[in-house]
């Protein structure tokens, strides 16, 4: 892939938390190193994130809950993303997740499951070190 | 030539605090320092000789329990009475969090807070497709009038005030409150305790919206019309920063968007046909405490004094009830860290400390396990015990107001003040909050100090102890609550219940009442009251509502 082609990242809110800050200050970050950036918005289903995920072509999607029901949403997107055979897209997933629930969500195809306190720059090279050199 | 400032404190010892201490006596603990020193109700600059001093004392703070209420809308605060120990709780089902009020109830807490679930906050059952996951997660799920019951089981209405966090279905949550009450045998003029219904700020910060402004505005003052009637001990609404400020805001964009939010229920009111003074009273507000004290006290003053002065100067109220500002507080959740967890206790005392020093009538003290999950018994305990030694123990309650006149925090208020009432013009050039929140005003606001703060963190520049700074490889993390499926599925089962031994024919009835009733102009409360207690579960009424005034839908970002 040409190094002067974007990656794209799709920052999605699933499920009916509104709690939005991480997500926005996420979007805002990535734009500001070099990502494509698209958001859904808060109160998304599953089955809206995958087809936007698709639609837009997105490289990475982040997914992002604080309301305790990262389990059954999350598992619900990857179970879509396998059925479209759009496993090339890399998942990532962020929220209040207790450490107890993250190797469910490895299993299901997470790649990194990032909790309260995680920094930008890990997320930073985390994208990196998937995507491959980054921007 | 104005009454020199002892005079004006003797005058106001004599009318305005002998009138409140007969009507709420003094507590019976002494009022002593940990040395045994007397400590008086109220401290005042007593030689301030200077009359334009004076003057700007008597404008800018005055006395509490008086206009501009700066120094607390009281005038004896904690003297008289602590603040409510209030712990926003709920989770799973009816079942579950009855048990958990009543450990709190038997622990010393005196009010209740219900935490909804998510679908019970957005009008869907707890069977509707998009429940799924989220029945039970952030609060507890109720669905028909007989959760409620269950809810409330052995917990006397008449004793114990309750605070709902409701907002777009806040008449239904509203009226199913009425309904336990009845059937306890306590008439709504008894009833006391707070609704949220408060959905200006879910669009701009909290996120569980229903319904469009303008339908939501009719709902919202169908309430107002309603308790003012029928609930005249009820606060019919919780107009909050508190999202607002874990959204990101600074401390004046909490009070800013706060007020101008209060401005446009009281402007919607108003047009409504309603008189100030038979609503006004019964508003009350909720913001957040942070970790910086001595700013939070200042915000808590600067509000209080805006508040009295917008309904005075802006609305021309005449009762005094309706230029005070009372709030509840909550300590910041957004300050919680999971790394070194039990740091967050000393994180929330000093948020409660700030809420107290600014003169809050309720608190809710965060548990230091909340940025993993909901709290355990425990930790929740802790938290309720934070507020009962900064009550007992400290003594800052034996003095209101107690941090009046220091350079810093009067300072600190003035700006706030003067800050606040220019984003608040800025807003009515915009055309007032709506059409502020249309244009993406207040959420673009916050976006940006949210952004700014987080940057400084990554940065260094601010410091988080155990996050960016003192951080160790420990990390065990500690014991988290989970919600059972079984909570879930006996409360899915109890839906069915419900409806299976419901008057079918009744509900429709109800239902298609309400629906007709939506398209006209009438008061929708009493409407509302009738399919409650037909049993009509909070989906279908919602469902019926939506079909009339549709939905909102938030534009990207």
């Amino acid at each position: 892939m040409s190094t002067n082609t974007p990656k794209r990242i799709l920052i999605g809110k699933v499920g009916l938390d509104g709690h939005d800050r991480g997500a926005k200050f996420l979007v805002r970050a990535l734009r500001n190193a070099g990502y494509e950036v698209i958001y859904t918005g808060i109160r998304r289903t599953p089955e809206q994130i995958v087809r936007t995920a698709i639609d837009e072509d997105v490289d990475v999607i982040g997914l992002s809950l604080l309301s305790g029901a990262h389990n059954e949403l999350f598992a619900r997107v990857a179970q879509l993303i396998e059925e479209e055979q759009a496993e090339d897209i890399i998942m990532f997933a962020g929220g209040t997740i207790p450490d107890k629930d993250i190797p469910h969500l490895k299993s299901l195809g997470f790649r990194q499951v990032f909790t309260p306190g995680a920094s930008l720059s890990e997320i930073l090279s985390a994208l990196k070190e998937e995507l491959g050199g980054g921007e | 030539m104005a009454d020199s400032m002892q005079e004006q404190f003797e005058k106001w010892k004599r009318e305005t605090l002998a009138k409140s201490t007969a009507r709420m006596p003094e507590r019976p603990e002494r009022t002593v320092t940990a040395s045994g020193r007397d400590v008086d109700t109220l401290y005042v600059p007593k030689d301030m000789q200077d009359g334009a001093a004076r003057e700007t004392y008597l404008t800018q703070i005055g006395f509490p329990g008086e206009y501009p209420f700066t120094r607390g809308v009281q005038p004896a605060m904690y003297r008289s009475r602590f603040w409510t120990m209030r712990q926003y709780a709920g989770f799973a089902d009816a079942e579950e969090t009855n048990q958990r009020y009543r450990f709190l109830l038997e622990n010393g807490q005196t009010g209740l807070s219900v935490a909804f679930d998510l679908p019970t906050q957005i009008g869907y059952d707890s069977d509707h497709a998009l429940s799924s996951g989220e029945v039970g997660k952030v609060g507890v799920a109720i669905d028909t009038l007989a959760d409620m019951e269950v809810l409330f089981d052995s917990i006397p209405l008449d004793k114990v005030s309750t605070s709902m966090t409701i907002n777009a279905p806040a008449a239904v949550l509203l009226a199913m409150y009425v309904a336990v009450g009845a059937k306890q045998g306590v008439p709504p003029e008894k009833l006391t305790g707070t609704i949220q219904n408060d959905v200006l700020k879910e669009y701009i910060a909290r996120g569980t919206y229903i319904f469009p402004p303008a339908p939501s505005l009719r709902l919202i003052t169908n309430i107002f019309a309603y308790a003012s009637k029928h609930l005249p001990r009820f606060n019919t609404i919780s107009v909050s920063g508190y999202h607002i400020r874990e959204a990101g805001s600074t401390a004046t964009q909490e009070v800013s968007f706060t007020l101008a939010d209060g401005i446009a229920y009281v402007e919607a009111a108003r047009s409504a046909g309603l008189d100030i003074d038979k609503f006004a009273p019964r508003i009350s507000f909720f913001f957040g405490a942070m970790t910086d004290v001595l700013e939070e006290v200042a915000k808590f003053r600067a509000a209080r004094r805006l508040w009295a002065r917008i309904m005075r100067e802006r609305f021309g109220a005449k009762d005094p009830r309706s230029c005070m500002l009372r709030f509840h507080t909550q300590t910041c959740g957004f300050t919680l860290t999971a790394q070194q967890v039990d740091n967050n206790v000393v994180r929330v005392a000093l948020q409660a400390l700030a809420a107290v020093l600014g003169g809050t009538q309720s608190l809710h003290t965060n548990s230091r396990d909340e940025a993993l999950a909901l709290p355990t018994e425990e930790a929740v305990q802790v938290a309720l015990r934070t507020q009962q030694v900064i009550a007992h123990e400290s003594g800052v309650g034996h003095t209101v107001d107690p941090l009046a006149g220091s350079y810093y925090i009067e300072q600190l208020t003035d700006e706030i003040e003067a800050e606040a009432r220019t984003y608040i013009k800025r807003i009515d050039e915009m055309g007032g909050m709506v059409s502020a929140i249309e244009q993406h005003y207040p959420q673009s606001e916050i976006e940006q100090s949210s952004y700014r703060y987080q940057q400084e963190i990554e940065r260094g520049e601010r410091v988080i102890v155990g996050v960016n700074r003192y951080a160790t490889d420990e990390e065990v993390q500690p014991e988290t609550l989970a919600i059972s499926q079984e909570a879930v599925r006996r409360q899915i089962d109890r839906l069915g219940k419900a409806r299976s031994e419901r008057d079918g024919a009744a509900v429709t009835r109800a239902l298609d009442a309400l629906e007709t009733g939506a398209r006209g102009e009438d008061n929708l409360m009493p409407l509302i009251v009738d399919a409650v207690q037909a049993y009509a579960s909070v989906g279908e009424i919602c469902d019926r509502l939506r079909k009339v005034f549709g939905e909102y839908e938030e534009s990207g970002v």
